[in-house]
Protein backbone atom coordinates (compact mmCIF):
# COMPACT_ATOMS: atom_id res chain seq x y z
CA UNK A 1 0.00 0.00 0.00
CA UNK A 2 1.61 3.61 -0.70
CA UNK A 3 0.16 6.66 -0.09
CA UNK A 4 0.79 9.40 -2.33
CA UNK A 5 -0.22 13.11 -2.57
CA UNK A 6 -2.30 13.95 -6.34
CA UNK A 7 -2.97 17.90 -6.55
CA UNK A 8 -3.21 18.15 -2.88
CA UNK A 9 -5.17 15.22 -2.34
CA UNK A 10 -4.30 11.71 -0.51
CA UNK A 11 -4.49 8.51 -2.81
CA UNK A 12 -3.68 5.41 -1.39
CA UNK A 13 -2.72 2.46 -4.11
CA UNK A 14 -2.42 -1.12 -3.67
CA UNK A 15 0.35 -1.50 -5.59
CA UNK A 16 3.17 1.14 -7.12
CA UNK A 17 1.28 2.17 -10.42
CA UNK A 18 3.08 3.38 -13.35
CA UNK A 19 2.28 7.62 -14.46
CA UNK A 20 0.48 5.95 -17.51
CA UNK A 21 -1.73 3.54 -15.66
CA UNK A 22 -2.44 6.32 -12.83
CA UNK A 23 -3.47 8.73 -16.25
CA UNK A 24 -5.57 6.01 -17.49
CA UNK A 25 -7.60 5.55 -13.47
CA UNK A 26 -7.76 9.38 -13.59
CA UNK A 27 -9.35 9.26 -16.96
CA UNK A 28 -7.05 11.58 -18.48
CA UNK A 29 -6.87 9.24 -21.34
CA UNK A 30 -6.06 10.90 -24.49
CA UNK A 31 -5.81 14.61 -22.59
CA UNK A 32 -3.54 17.03 -23.23
CA UNK A 33 -1.58 17.06 -19.28
CA UNK A 34 1.42 17.70 -17.86
CA UNK A 35 2.96 16.28 -14.96
CA UNK A 36 5.09 17.16 -11.99
CA UNK A 37 6.67 14.72 -9.76
CA UNK A 38 8.50 15.39 -6.32
CA UNK A 39 8.55 19.22 -8.18
CA UNK A 40 10.26 17.54 -11.75
CA UNK A 41 8.47 17.53 -14.62
CA UNK A 42 8.08 13.75 -15.97
CA UNK A 43 8.09 14.14 -19.91
CA UNK A 44 4.76 12.09 -21.58
CA UNK A 45 7.45 9.84 -22.94
CA UNK A 46 8.41 8.18 -19.39
CA UNK A 47 5.04 7.44 -18.76
CA UNK A 48 5.01 4.05 -18.69
CA UNK A 49 8.47 3.64 -17.47
CA UNK A 50 8.68 5.53 -14.23
CA UNK A 51 5.78 4.02 -11.01
CA UNK A 52 4.63 6.18 -8.19
CA UNK A 53 6.61 5.46 -4.72
CA UNK A 54 5.25 5.96 -1.57
CA UNK A 55 5.37 9.98 -0.05
CA UNK A 56 5.11 11.32 -3.85
CA UNK A 57 3.48 14.45 -4.51
CA UNK A 58 2.41 15.22 -7.91
CA UNK A 59 0.86 17.93 -9.95
CA UNK A 60 -1.06 17.06 -12.95
CA UNK A 61 -2.48 20.13 -14.88
CA UNK A 62 -4.27 20.72 -17.95
CA UNK A 63 -5.31 24.05 -20.06
CA UNK A 64 -8.21 25.70 -18.96
CA UNK A 65 -9.56 29.44 -19.98
CA UNK A 66 -7.92 32.35 -18.77
CA UNK A 67 -6.81 36.30 -19.49
CA UNK B 1 -4.97 44.79 -43.51
CA UNK B 2 -2.24 41.81 -44.76
CA UNK B 3 -0.19 44.28 -45.18
CA UNK B 4 0.65 45.74 -42.25
CA UNK B 5 1.26 42.23 -40.14
CA UNK B 6 1.53 41.89 -36.38
CA UNK B 7 5.17 40.27 -35.88
CA UNK B 8 5.70 39.08 -33.05
CA UNK B 9 9.34 36.66 -32.75
CA UNK B 10 9.65 36.82 -35.88
CA UNK B 11 5.59 35.40 -36.62
CA UNK B 12 3.62 36.83 -38.60
CA UNK B 13 -0.35 37.65 -37.68
CA UNK B 14 -3.08 39.77 -39.23
CA UNK B 15 -5.17 39.94 -35.96
CA UNK B 16 -3.63 42.77 -33.80
CA UNK B 17 -6.20 41.82 -31.18
CA UNK B 18 -5.42 39.22 -28.50
CA UNK B 19 -8.31 37.92 -26.36
CA UNK B 20 -7.96 35.44 -23.16
CA UNK B 21 -10.50 32.63 -22.84
CA UNK B 22 -11.89 33.03 -18.99
CA UNK B 23 -14.71 34.40 -17.67
CA UNK B 24 -17.81 33.14 -20.11
CA UNK B 25 -20.48 31.16 -19.89
CA UNK B 26 -19.89 27.89 -21.77
CA UNK B 27 -17.21 26.76 -24.06
CA UNK B 28 -19.73 27.36 -26.45
CA UNK B 29 -19.84 31.18 -25.95
CA UNK B 30 -15.69 30.78 -25.58
CA UNK B 31 -15.58 29.43 -29.05
CA UNK B 32 -18.11 32.05 -30.50
CA UNK B 33 -16.61 34.94 -28.74
CA UNK B 34 -13.29 34.22 -29.89
CA UNK B 35 -14.30 33.47 -33.31
CA UNK B 36 -16.04 36.62 -33.65
CA UNK B 37 -12.70 38.55 -32.56
CA UNK B 38 -10.69 37.25 -35.49
CA UNK B 39 -7.81 36.43 -32.95
CA UNK B 40 -5.36 34.48 -33.89
CA UNK B 41 -3.37 34.57 -30.50
CA UNK B 42 -5.30 33.58 -27.35
CA UNK B 43 -4.13 33.25 -23.88
CA UNK B 44 -5.27 30.06 -21.54
CA UNK B 45 -3.87 29.28 -18.16
CA UNK B 46 -2.38 26.42 -16.33
CA UNK B 47 -4.47 25.07 -13.97
CA UNK B 48 -4.61 21.22 -11.75
CA UNK B 49 -7.07 18.41 -13.53
CA UNK B 50 -10.03 17.75 -11.42
CA UNK B 51 -9.69 14.52 -10.66
CA UNK B 52 -12.07 12.10 -11.88
CA UNK B 53 -13.74 14.79 -14.15
CA UNK B 54 -16.16 13.51 -17.17
CA UNK B 55 -13.79 12.51 -19.16
CA UNK B 56 -16.54 12.64 -22.17
CA UNK B 57 -16.91 16.12 -21.35
CA UNK B 58 -14.98 18.51 -24.12
CA UNK B 59 -11.73 20.04 -22.71
CA UNK B 60 -10.78 23.61 -23.80
CA UNK B 61 -8.36 22.77 -26.22
CA UNK B 62 -10.68 20.70 -28.25
CA UNK B 63 -12.70 23.58 -28.93
CA UNK B 64 -9.73 26.13 -29.91
CA UNK B 65 -7.24 23.23 -31.18
CA UNK B 66 -3.50 24.80 -31.06
CA UNK B 67 -3.57 23.76 -35.07
CA UNK B 68 -6.03 26.98 -35.38
CA UNK B 69 -4.20 29.11 -32.63
CA UNK B 70 -1.56 30.13 -31.22
CA UNK B 71 -2.02 29.50 -27.86
CA UNK B 72 -0.49 32.02 -25.27
CA UNK B 73 -0.54 30.22 -21.95
CA UNK B 74 -0.35 32.59 -18.99
CA UNK B 75 0.99 32.77 -15.17
CA UNK B 76 -1.88 34.20 -13.66
CA UNK B 77 -2.59 33.45 -10.20
CA UNK B 78 1.37 33.57 -9.83
CA UNK B 79 2.92 35.92 -6.96
CA UNK B 80 6.07 34.98 -7.43
CA UNK B 81 9.37 34.29 -10.44
CA UNK B 82 9.15 30.85 -9.13
CA UNK B 83 5.84 29.83 -9.55
CA UNK B 84 5.70 31.47 -12.56
CA UNK B 85 8.62 29.74 -14.08
CA UNK B 86 6.99 26.60 -13.15
CA UNK B 87 4.05 27.11 -14.29
CA UNK B 88 5.57 28.07 -17.92
CA UNK B 89 7.87 25.10 -17.67
CA UNK B 90 4.52 22.66 -17.42
CA UNK B 91 2.95 24.84 -19.86
CA UNK B 92 5.77 23.83 -22.54
CA UNK B 93 5.09 20.44 -21.83
CA UNK B 94 1.85 20.20 -21.97
CA UNK B 95 1.63 22.52 -25.44
CA UNK B 96 4.54 19.81 -26.71
CA UNK B 97 7.70 22.32 -26.45
CA UNK B 98 5.57 25.57 -27.66
CA UNK B 99 7.66 28.46 -25.56
CA UNK B 100 5.61 31.65 -26.55
CA UNK B 101 4.09 32.77 -23.70
CA UNK B 102 2.22 35.27 -21.42
CA UNK B 103 4.72 36.20 -18.16
CA UNK B 104 2.65 37.88 -15.56
CA UNK B 105 3.65 38.11 -11.93
CA UNK B 106 1.02 39.63 -9.43
CA UNK B 107 1.93 41.98 -6.63
CA UNK B 108 -1.56 41.33 -4.59
CA UNK B 109 -5.03 39.85 -4.88
CA UNK B 110 -6.85 43.11 -4.46
CA UNK B 111 -5.45 44.95 -7.51
CA UNK B 112 -3.56 42.39 -9.20
CA UNK B 113 -1.21 44.92 -10.37
CA UNK B 114 2.35 43.55 -11.29
CA UNK B 115 5.17 42.81 -9.21
CA UNK B 116 7.54 44.27 -11.55
CA UNK B 117 10.71 42.96 -9.41
CA UNK B 118 9.84 39.80 -9.46
CA UNK B 119 8.70 39.72 -13.11
CA UNK B 120 12.03 40.81 -14.23
CA UNK B 121 13.54 37.83 -12.08
CA UNK B 122 11.13 35.46 -13.94
CA UNK B 123 11.83 36.98 -17.75
CA UNK B 124 15.81 36.37 -16.93
CA UNK B 125 15.02 32.62 -16.24
CA UNK B 126 12.68 31.84 -18.69
CA UNK B 127 14.51 33.69 -21.57
CA UNK B 128 17.72 31.61 -20.25
CA UNK B 129 15.44 28.74 -20.72
CA UNK B 130 14.97 29.08 -24.32
CA UNK B 131 11.10 30.67 -23.72
CA UNK B 132 9.75 33.60 -26.05
CA UNK B 133 8.20 36.09 -23.17
CA UNK B 134 5.10 38.34 -23.59
CA UNK B 135 5.39 40.14 -20.72
CA UNK B 136 2.66 41.59 -18.66
CA UNK B 137 3.83 44.92 -16.91
CA UNK B 138 3.20 48.18 -15.29
CA UNK B 139 2.97 50.93 -17.60
CA UNK B 140 7.01 52.16 -15.68
CA UNK B 141 8.50 52.99 -19.20
CA UNK B 142 12.09 52.24 -17.43
CA UNK B 143 10.78 48.40 -16.40
CA UNK B 144 9.84 48.25 -20.04
CA UNK B 145 13.30 49.32 -21.20
CA UNK B 146 14.44 46.72 -19.02
CA UNK B 147 12.26 44.00 -19.73
CA UNK B 148 13.34 44.10 -23.17
CA UNK B 149 17.01 44.16 -23.04
CA UNK B 150 16.35 40.89 -21.32
CA UNK B 151 15.11 39.54 -24.49
CA UNK B 152 11.47 39.72 -23.82
CA UNK B 153 9.33 39.18 -27.45
CA UNK B 154 7.00 41.77 -26.27
CA UNK B 155 5.73 44.13 -23.90
CA UNK B 156 2.20 44.57 -22.63
CA UNK B 157 1.82 47.31 -20.11
CA UNK B 158 -1.06 47.60 -18.36
CA UNK B 159 -4.14 50.42 -19.73
CA UNK B 160 -5.65 50.15 -15.89
CA UNK B 161 -5.89 47.21 -13.12
CA UNK B 162 -6.72 43.81 -14.90
CA UNK B 163 -10.74 43.30 -15.07
CA UNK B 164 -11.58 46.62 -14.69
CA UNK B 165 -12.90 48.27 -17.97
CA UNK B 166 -11.43 51.64 -16.51
CA UNK B 167 -9.79 51.70 -19.68
CA UNK B 168 -6.48 53.55 -20.69
CA UNK B 169 -5.36 55.41 -17.81
CA UNK B 170 -2.23 56.83 -18.76
CA UNK B 171 -1.88 57.27 -22.64
CA UNK B 172 1.47 59.42 -21.73
CA UNK B 173 3.08 56.35 -20.06
CA UNK B 174 2.35 54.43 -23.04
CA UNK B 175 4.29 56.67 -25.52
CA UNK B 176 7.15 56.79 -23.26
CA UNK B 177 7.27 52.80 -23.54
CA UNK B 178 6.66 53.16 -27.39
CA UNK B 179 9.30 55.73 -27.81
CA UNK B 180 11.95 53.53 -25.86
CA UNK B 181 11.02 50.00 -27.23
CA UNK B 182 11.73 48.27 -30.45
CA UNK B 183 9.56 45.30 -29.47
CA UNK B 184 6.11 45.09 -30.30
CA UNK B 185 3.90 46.60 -27.31
CA UNK B 186 0.34 45.27 -26.93
CA UNK B 187 -1.74 46.91 -24.41
CA UNK B 188 -3.10 44.20 -21.69
CA UNK B 189 -5.95 44.46 -18.82
CA UNK B 190 -8.05 47.24 -18.25
CA UNK B 191 -9.85 47.57 -21.37
CA UNK B 192 -13.71 48.11 -21.42
CA UNK B 193 -15.56 49.03 -24.63
CA UNK B 194 -14.39 49.42 -28.31
CA UNK B 195 -13.62 53.31 -27.81
CA UNK B 196 -10.09 51.83 -25.52
CA UNK B 197 -9.24 49.74 -27.82
CA UNK B 198 -8.84 52.18 -30.51
CA UNK B 199 -7.38 54.39 -28.67
CA UNK B 200 -4.71 52.32 -27.74
CA UNK B 201 -4.09 51.28 -31.12
CA UNK B 202 -4.10 55.59 -32.29
CA UNK B 203 -1.26 55.82 -29.70
CA UNK B 204 0.49 53.32 -31.76
CA UNK B 205 0.83 50.23 -30.03
CA UNK B 206 0.92 47.16 -31.72
CA UNK B 207 -1.65 45.25 -30.84
CA UNK B 208 -5.00 45.32 -27.77
CA UNK B 209 -5.02 42.17 -25.30
CA UNK B 210 -8.28 41.77 -23.60
CA UNK B 211 -10.80 39.32 -21.69
CA UNK B 212 -12.92 40.57 -19.66
CA UNK B 213 -13.87 43.50 -21.92
CA UNK B 214 -15.65 40.94 -23.97
CA UNK B 215 -16.42 38.07 -21.59
CA UNK B 216 -18.45 40.55 -19.33
CA UNK B 217 -19.77 42.24 -21.93
CA UNK B 218 -23.70 41.69 -21.77
CA UNK B 219 -23.23 40.50 -25.63
CA UNK B 220 -20.02 38.98 -25.94
CA UNK B 221 -20.37 38.06 -29.32
CA UNK B 222 -21.23 41.04 -30.75
CA UNK B 223 -18.62 43.08 -28.57
CA UNK B 224 -15.88 41.13 -29.64
CA UNK B 225 -17.10 41.86 -33.08
CA UNK B 226 -16.81 45.76 -31.91
CA UNK B 227 -13.22 45.17 -30.59
CA UNK B 228 -11.98 43.67 -33.91
CA UNK B 229 -13.43 46.55 -35.86
CA UNK B 230 -12.31 48.93 -33.41
CA UNK B 231 -8.75 47.32 -33.41
CA UNK B 232 -8.42 47.56 -37.12
CA UNK B 233 -9.96 51.41 -37.03
CA UNK B 234 -7.62 52.50 -34.45
CA UNK B 235 -4.90 51.10 -36.22
CA UNK B 236 -5.77 52.42 -39.64
CA UNK B 237 -6.15 56.29 -37.93
CA UNK B 238 -3.10 55.44 -36.58
CA UNK B 239 -1.40 54.81 -40.25
CA UNK B 240 -3.21 57.61 -41.99
CA UNK B 241 -1.40 60.17 -39.65
CA UNK B 242 -3.88 62.23 -37.50
CA UNK B 243 -4.62 66.02 -38.21
CA UNK B 244 -2.81 67.46 -35.79
CA UNK B 245 -4.53 69.33 -32.16
CA UNK B 246 -5.04 72.87 -32.11
CA UNK B 247 -5.98 74.41 -28.54
CA UNK B 248 -7.89 77.43 -28.72
CA UNK B 249 -8.40 78.55 -32.26
CA UNK B 250 -10.48 76.92 -35.04
CA UNK B 251 -10.19 76.45 -38.56
CA UNK B 252 -13.51 76.45 -40.78
CA UNK B 253 -13.68 73.48 -43.26
CA UNK B 254 -15.82 76.02 -45.63
CA UNK B 255 -14.31 79.27 -47.62
CA UNK B 256 -14.64 82.48 -46.04
CA UNK B 257 -15.32 83.73 -48.97
CA UNK B 258 -18.62 84.41 -51.77
CA UNK B 259 -20.66 84.36 -48.79
CA UNK B 260 -24.09 86.06 -49.57
CA UNK B 261 -24.96 89.34 -48.26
Amino acid sequence: MISVSINGNAQHFEHPLSISELIEYMELSGKRIALERNGEIVPRSQFSQQHLAHGDKLEIVIAVGGG
Amino acid sequence: MTSDPLIIAGKSYHSRLLVGTGKYKDFAETKAAVEASGAEIITIAIRRSNIGQNPNEPSLLEILPPEKYTLLPNTAGCYSADDAVRTLRLARELLDGHSLVKLEVLGDPQSLYPNVVETLSAAKTLVKEGFQVMVYTSDDPIIAKQLEDIGCVAIMPLASLIGSGMGILNPWNLQLIMERVQVPVIVDAGVGTASDAAIAMELGCHGVLMNTAIAAAKNPVLMASAMKLAVEAGRMAYLAGRMPRKLYSATPSSPTSGLIK
